[in-house]
């Protein structure tokens, strides 16, 4: 799968809760939304903290980049905008958080449960991107 | 424990390709419900119904003609069924009304409705998160699930297939079956199947059908006077997860563990209980981690607890002896159909797929992506 090969979903607008989340795309930096208060890290981005309900400490750290394959599954049949084969996957990152995402390989059916990964990025046509993840060199 | 109120009519209504339309197939189901109760729409104060239109409820009892004093559209996929007879109970013991009736229909076969990835709402947080990625909804979300699973536990592709193996000769005893001339299901078809999401393949994944089926429910004073003999509520739970495929850190653990510990309590039973379960495949891995998550064996036994036949016909746990989702009926929301099944069994009217003697049937459902899970047990009157 190429990166190139899957671009023509449409990605909603960000409201006002993921606009930092998306605007920091445009930068190429993935962000975790974090709870000053109780520590809790949280995806997606909410208008408060599932772990300790506030809505006033939320704020935004950077993600080191790194992941590693929770679970993943290889698509086979086509979806409009997408083209088989591909992988989806539950990316569990260090900050404490897992991501839906694809991992951009040419050899989807390797991937699988504990491989490490790195953040990759697509481009989205407004300029936002897309993180994905590739699989980690070493 | 326990509770006071009883069904007291089941029925399907048709299945397959029927070229109905979705409240063709709500009348036909509703009407035959009533009639196997001896019951008539004139009885009918409380409705429950969903995937109809917005006003799920609302349209079906306009188109009935019908002015309820309950109502209920809890949205929860195809877990929903379940969660109606749980408030039908509540709404008959509390006085509000007297008679239920829970109906479901969808053509979505003969309307060729349904699409790949779902049905995406731009404002939801998915639609910004997830969908962009391409996932088939809800088919990769199982699929990550069952590698997940094979991966902890070191199952194999070719074990977890029994489910489907299993259900297919179910199917074969049931004429209603969408699947009842297909002939037998082989591991090796299950896994030579064209693979939609890994691992699973179209074998692993319920028809796309369309049907219906409603179920009537009154008190159980009432209900010993009527035609049929009454299928008691002895218990019920429900438990809420998630929309998101990342909400759940553990894949391989449901909100099941909470909905069943929930009906079994109220129930005072325990799986150990149960003569005959009826539990949504929606995929194969669905039941693998249901029958876990409900303590029919432990976590990651599933696998090498149903091998050897004691799911299928004549084996010690009789498990979607209609022949389930995946080789019976899957109109889209399943689960009025599990309560179907599970009333005829307790009645005994199940012909060849008969399990001998039913007292006690589980039914649990589950929506979504794993995402609501509620669990029914019914009994017959001692
Ligand atoms: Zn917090």
């Amino acid at each position: 799968m190429s990166t190139e090969a899957q671009q023509s979903h449409q990605v909603p607008e960000p409201d006002e809760v993921t606009e930092p989340w998306w605007e920091a795309t445009r930068r190429r930096v993935l962000l975790v939304q974090r709870c000053a208060a109780c520590g809790h890290a949280q995806h997606p981005p909410r208008a408060l903290c599932t772990a300790c309900g506030s809505a006033r400490d939320l704020d935004w750290s950077q993600a080191s980049g790194d992941g590693v394959v929770d679970a993943c599954t290889v698509v086979e049949r086509a979806m409009p905008g997408f083209r088989p084969p591909y992988v989806v996957a539950r990316v569990r990152l260090p900050e404490g958080v897992l991501l839906l995402s694809n991992v951009v390989t040419e050899h989807p059916h390797d991937v699988g449960v504990g491989d490490a990964l790195r953040l990759d990025w697509r481009p989205l046509p407004d300029g936002r991107a897309l993180p994905v993840f590739v699989p980690s060199e070493r | 424990m326990s509770t006071s109120v009883a069904i007291v009519g089941a029925a399907e209504s048709d299945l397959g390709v029927t070229g109905r339309s979705i409240l063709g197939l709500q009348a036909q189901a509703i009407g035959r419900a009533l009639d196997d109760a001896g019951l008539t729409l004139a009885d009918v104060d409380g409705l429950a119904t969903t995937g109809v239109s917005r006003f799920s409820a609302t349209q079906v009892a306009d188109y009935l003609g019908l002015r309820p004093a309950w109502t209920d559209s809890t949205f929860a996929g195809g877990s929903a069924f379940e969660m109606y007879v749980a408030r039908a109970v509540q709404a008959i013991e509390a006085g509000q009304c007297s008679t239920v009736v829970i109906s479901y229909g969808s053509n979505q076969r003969s309307a060729r409705s349904r699409s790949l990835g779902g049905v995406v709402e731009s404002h939801t947080p998915e639609a910004q998160f997830e969908t962009p990625y391409g996932p088939l909804y809800p088919i990769s979300y199982y699929a990550m699930a069952a590698q997940r699973y094979l991966h902890r536990y070191g199952g194999t592709r070719e074990r977890l297939a029994e489910v489907a193996v299993a259900a297919r000769e179910w199917a074969l005893l049931n004429p209603a079956a969408f699947r009842h001339g297909a002939g037998p299901l082989s591991v090796a078809d299950v896994l030579g199947a064209p693979v939609v999401s890994t691992p699973l393949t179209t074998a692993d994944c319920c028809l796309v059908t369309d049907g219906g089926g409603a179920v009537v429910l009154t008190s159980l004073d009432r209900a010993r006077d009527l035609r049929r003999p009454p299928v008691r509520v002895l218990g019920y739970g429900e438990c809420t997860t998630n929309t998101s495929m990342t909400a759940v850190d553990d894949l391989t653990v449901t909100g099941a563990v909470e909905s069943g510990r929930a009906a079994f309590a109220r129930a005072g039973l325990t799986p150990a209980d149960v003569d005959v379960a009826e539990v949504y495949d929606s995929f194969t891995i669905t039941v693998v981690l249901t029958l876990e998550a409900l303590g029919f064996c432990g976590r990651g036994e599933a696998l090498d607890w149903i091998a050897g036949g004691r799911i299928r016909p004549g084996g010690d746990f009789p498990l979607d002896t209609s022949g389930g989702g995946l080789s019976y009926c899957h109109p889209g929301q399943y689960g009025v159909l599990l309560l179907v099944e599970a009333v005829r069994q307790l009645r005994g009217e199940c012909g060849a797929r008969q399990v001998p003697g039913a007292e006690i049937a589980l039914a649990h459902g589950t929506g979504g992506i794993l995402s609501t899970h509620a669990t029914v047990l019914l009994g017959v009157d001692r």
